[in-house]
């Protein structure tokens, strides 16, 4: 349910501001103030303040977290893997928004710039969430083609207007900005399947080659794994990809409807 | 994420107002006695409180009548994408505050 305050030992404690770097120009400068949390210290998560150097940055975010880790200080921890926005794994709230570090960039935002994990996410260190039950809940709509006709000699055949469908839905990279953006997600997290699982249910769903749609149907009539959307719009409003996963609950949503008629 | 927060806010008001309403019309209905204690209510020291009241009862009987037509349209499937969606919800918040103005401009009841 709904909890508006931080339980005691999640409180965010003011931190420590680390030394500038040296011989650095002061106009390229940018401040950023990072969450920071170490599960073994015991210690509450705390804001620390970062000084970049922009003339040895690179203009992404994640070059940003590149340049503390490399230059400032070691200990900082944080997923990364592509830095092309393919793999989805630097997803973060940056300047209050959930996005991805490596495509978002420096100059898109003034002055002091935060960086925290996503929210309403157990966190295992620093910047890096716990995405266990994210995942379980992909899992859980079977994100995979089922079919019950013989399968083919060669490929799954689909017309290019049927391949259309699935542009806007296939294309999520799973970094979870969307489902940890949405007040819904936070309060009913375990049992709300979220913006992310549901697009991607969407996907199968709306795949001319799968046979399994009305046991997908079935399986998100629910009033808990469907329609705790509540159309709030942050999940589109949010997407690093660009794309929408209201639209696509809503279209779930649809379905639901014109089957009983 | 805020148009969302409002429309339920707006939502219980309707709930608490429709509540009062319908009492001040039971008291109507049920003879001059009864409708005595609204009318020593309404002109008593509470006056300004109630007729503040009543106001913000019709912004929220009109902001969820607006955005109310917008979830409509989502079940339709139409207005999904993001930047419009964000435009709409700040032109209901400003449609909200003059229909109601207009309301009550048109009752006499800011003169």
């Amino acid at each position: 349910m709904v909890q508006l305050t931080l339980p005691n030992n999640s409180k965010v404690k003011k931190g420590k501001t680390w030394p500038k770097p040296e011989g650095a120009n002061a106009k390229a400068l940018r401040e950023f103030r990072v969450y920071r949390y170490d599960p073994d210290s015991g210690e509450n998560p705390r804001w620390d303040t970062y000084f970049v150097d922009m003339d040895r940055c690179g203009p992404m975010v994640l070059d940003a977290l590149f340049f503390i880790k490399n230059e400032i200080d070691s200990t900082l921890a944080f997923r990364r893997s592509c830095r092309e926005g393919i793999c989805g794994s630097c997803s973060m709230n940056i300047a209050g928004r959930n996005t991805i570090a490596c495509t978002k960039a420096i100059a898109d935002d003034k002055g002091v710039i935060t960086i925290a994990p996503l929210p309403h996410q157990p966190v295992i260190k620093d910047l890096i969430p716990d995405l266990t039950n994210f995942y379980a809940q992909l899992t859980s709509i079977q994100p995979w083609l089922q079919t019950e006709t013989p399968t083919p000699q060669g490929e799954w055949r689909q017309s290019p207007q049927d391949r259309e469908e699935l542009d806007g839905l296939y294309e999520c990279i799973l970094c979870a900005s969307c489902s940890t953006a949405c007040p819904s997600y936070w309060w009913n997290s375990d049992k709300y399947l979220g913006p992310a699982a549901l697009l991607q249910a969407y996907r199968w769903i709306a795949d001319s080659r799968d046979e399994a749609t009305g046991e997908r149907l079935d399986a998100l009539e629910d009033p808990f794994k469907l329609y705790r959307c509540h159309t709030i719009m942050n999940c589109a409003q949010v997407c690093p990809k660009g794309l929408n996963p209201a639209k696509a609950i809503g279209k779930i949503k649809e379905l639901m409807v014109e089957r009983q008629t | 994420m805020a148009s969302s927060i409002a429309h339920r806010m707006s939502g219980v008001v309707n709930y608490i107002g429709a509540m009062l309403v319908t009492a001040w019309l039971v008291a109507l209905a049920s003879g001059p006695e009864a409708y005595a204690i609204v009318e020593t209510v309404m002109a008593g020291p509470l006056a300004t409180l109630v007729k503040l009241a009543l106001i913000g009862f019709t912004l929220s009987l009109v902001y969820h009548l607006l955005n109310g037509v917008r979830h409509l349209a989502w079940d339709l499937g139409l207005g999904f994408d993001p930047k419009g969606s964000n435009t709409r919800s700040i032109l209901i918040f400003i449609a909200a505050i003059a229909i109601t103005a207009g309301i009550w401009v048109l009752a006499g009841g800011l003169i």
